[in-house]
């Protein structure tokens, strides 16, 4: 087991260079949640030369819809969900100039290449520890697509978040067994 | 005829929903603690460990364990003496609708997420409550109505898998795709996960029990000796694949393998896996 590395977000072509598979990381700053609509929608916008709600370029998606927030809270439970149901999607975003995501589980063949030709980064984390993961969301707010509940986007602000390296810019992954 | 009060069945539910979410049962987490000792894996080890975290954290501060709080699976066991009271401003109302309001109330109130669409291809607009909740209802003797609610995950549900086999096919057949299931199952569904193995039957009922496998006790053994040893052979095969927890690889794989068996057909062979994440939320009760 690696030590810990502290990153921050956006993501920078240099501090991408430096992860390997395996990595443990601890990621602060900005987030962007989306799942199953949400890219179906950004894409959509992406291939009709359309503008997006949000800037993507050097962003990082988690692929995250959270429980309700409780009062005096900003989020509530708030844990991974399945990653390759983005994989149709991904390489699309990540052409579009996103530079990270984050989910559990594996990714196909195309987010792979993806991964490297553009230089970027999945990290997974812990899938169904969503109380635990939301201590480390410190404020979250919608900004795009409000309609879809759950599945809105939201901006987060991460804090300390526990992730590890899943597959890296240079075609290596933490599951190969 | 004894008669149980409507808003008291639609009181319980919304309990046990919350209660399910919130709560991981006891089970589980002993059964968590014992594959911590268990697990050679370091890095292992320490995700078991914030799985328990977890659990601490959604009962202190009141989180659900995962934000999926899943789609409500509800096996209710009506008995035979027993009926329901109808609420005055709907007469024709039945246990099936205090079920779902019951349901509908317990998401809202719990904070808990709500995850069921309409209908699956077109649209797929939220229904906003959570509700349906599939019920699967059974007569008893007697006049108690037990209740039992299971929040289950997408993520894991969708790597459940069914098949039909020879009815001459061996065990060992039948356990190979079954450890083959698990494998491919891998990190998208949430490992350590709880198995839950459905033999006989036909093409529902298999998939049926397979799901009410899941309710017993993590501790449990199966009646049956022959299906007991299957039971411990499967979990020590699948411990064997290398997984782990997250699919981060370790000897954890699989916390418990429970079988249930039905009669069927001497043509058939139905075999079905129903896959459950380490946050297996249910919760029963006895009216």
């Amino acid at each position: 087991m690696s030590k810990e590395i502290q990153i921050e977000t956006p993501l920078t072509d240099g501090q991408i260079d430096t992860l390997r598979a395996g990595d443990q990381v601890r990621i602060n700053g900005i987030f962007y949640t989306a799942r199953d609509q949400a890219h179906k929608r950004l894409c959509a916008l992406i291939e009709t030369g359309q503008e997006l709600p949000v800037d993507l370029s050097g962003q990082v998606i988690y692929f995250v819809g959270p429980t309700p927030a409780a009062p005096g809270r900003c989020i509530g439970s708030a844990g991974p969900t399945t990653s390759s149901r983005m994989d149709a999607f991904s390489p699309i975003l990540i052409r579009a100039g996103l530079k990270g995501m984050i989910g559990k589980g594996y990714r196909g063949e195309p987010v792979r290449k993806a991964l490297q030709q553009y230089k970027a980064v999945h990290f997974a984390t812990l899938g169904g520890a969503g109380a635990l993961l939301s201590k480390h969301i410190i404020d979250a707010e919608i900004v795009a697509y409000e309609d879809l509940g759950a599945e809105a986007i939201r901006r987060l602000y991460l804090k300390d978040f526990p992730a590890v390296v899943a597959y890296d810019a240079f075609g290596g992954t933490v599951y190969d067994r | 005829m004894r008669t149980i009060e409507y808003d008291t069945i639609v009181e319980t539910v919304a309990r046990l929903c919350i209660e399910a979410c919130y709560n991981l049962e006891e089970d589980v987490l002993g059964t968590l603690q014992k594959a911590i000792a268990r697990e050679s894996n370091k890095q292992a080890k320490q995700i078991l460990t914030q799985l328990i975290d977890n659990a601490r954290i959604a009962q202190a501060e009141r989180i659900p364990l995962c934000q999926d709080t899943g789609l409500t699976i509800i096996f209710v066991e009506q008995g035979a003496d027993m009926a329901v009271s109808h609420p005055n401003d709907r007469p024709k109302a039945t246990l099936f609708d205090a079920i779902q309001e019951g349901v509908a109330i317990g998401y809202e109130r719990g904070l808990l997420r709500k995850s069921v669409v309409t209908e699956p291809l077109h649209e797929r607009t939220n229904t906003g409550s959570n509700t349906p909740a599939i019920i699967h209802h059974s007569i008893a003797p007697g006049d108690n109505l037990h209740i039992t609610i299971m929040a289950k995950g997408g993520g894991c549900e969708n790597k459940s898998q069914f098949r039909m086999f020879n009815p001459t096919e061996s065990k060992e057949t039948v356990a190979g795709w079954i450890v083959e299931v698990v494998n491919q199952a891998g990190a998208n569904a949430c490992p350590p996960f709880i198995i839950g193995i459905g033999i006989g039957g036909d093409f529902e009922q298999c998939c049926l029990i397979s799901k009410k496998a899941l309710l017993r006790s993590l501790d449990s053994k199966h009646p049956d000796s022959f299906y007991a040893q299957m039971e411990s052979e499967l979990l020590a095969t699948i411990n064997r694949l290398n997984v782990g927890p997250q699919g981060l690889g370790g000897d954890t794989t699989a916390l418990a393998v429970l079988i249930e068996t039905a009669p069927c057909h001497i043509a058939s062979l139905p075999v079905a896996v129903n896959i459950e994440c380490h946050s297996h939320r249910h919760k029963s009760a006895v009216l």
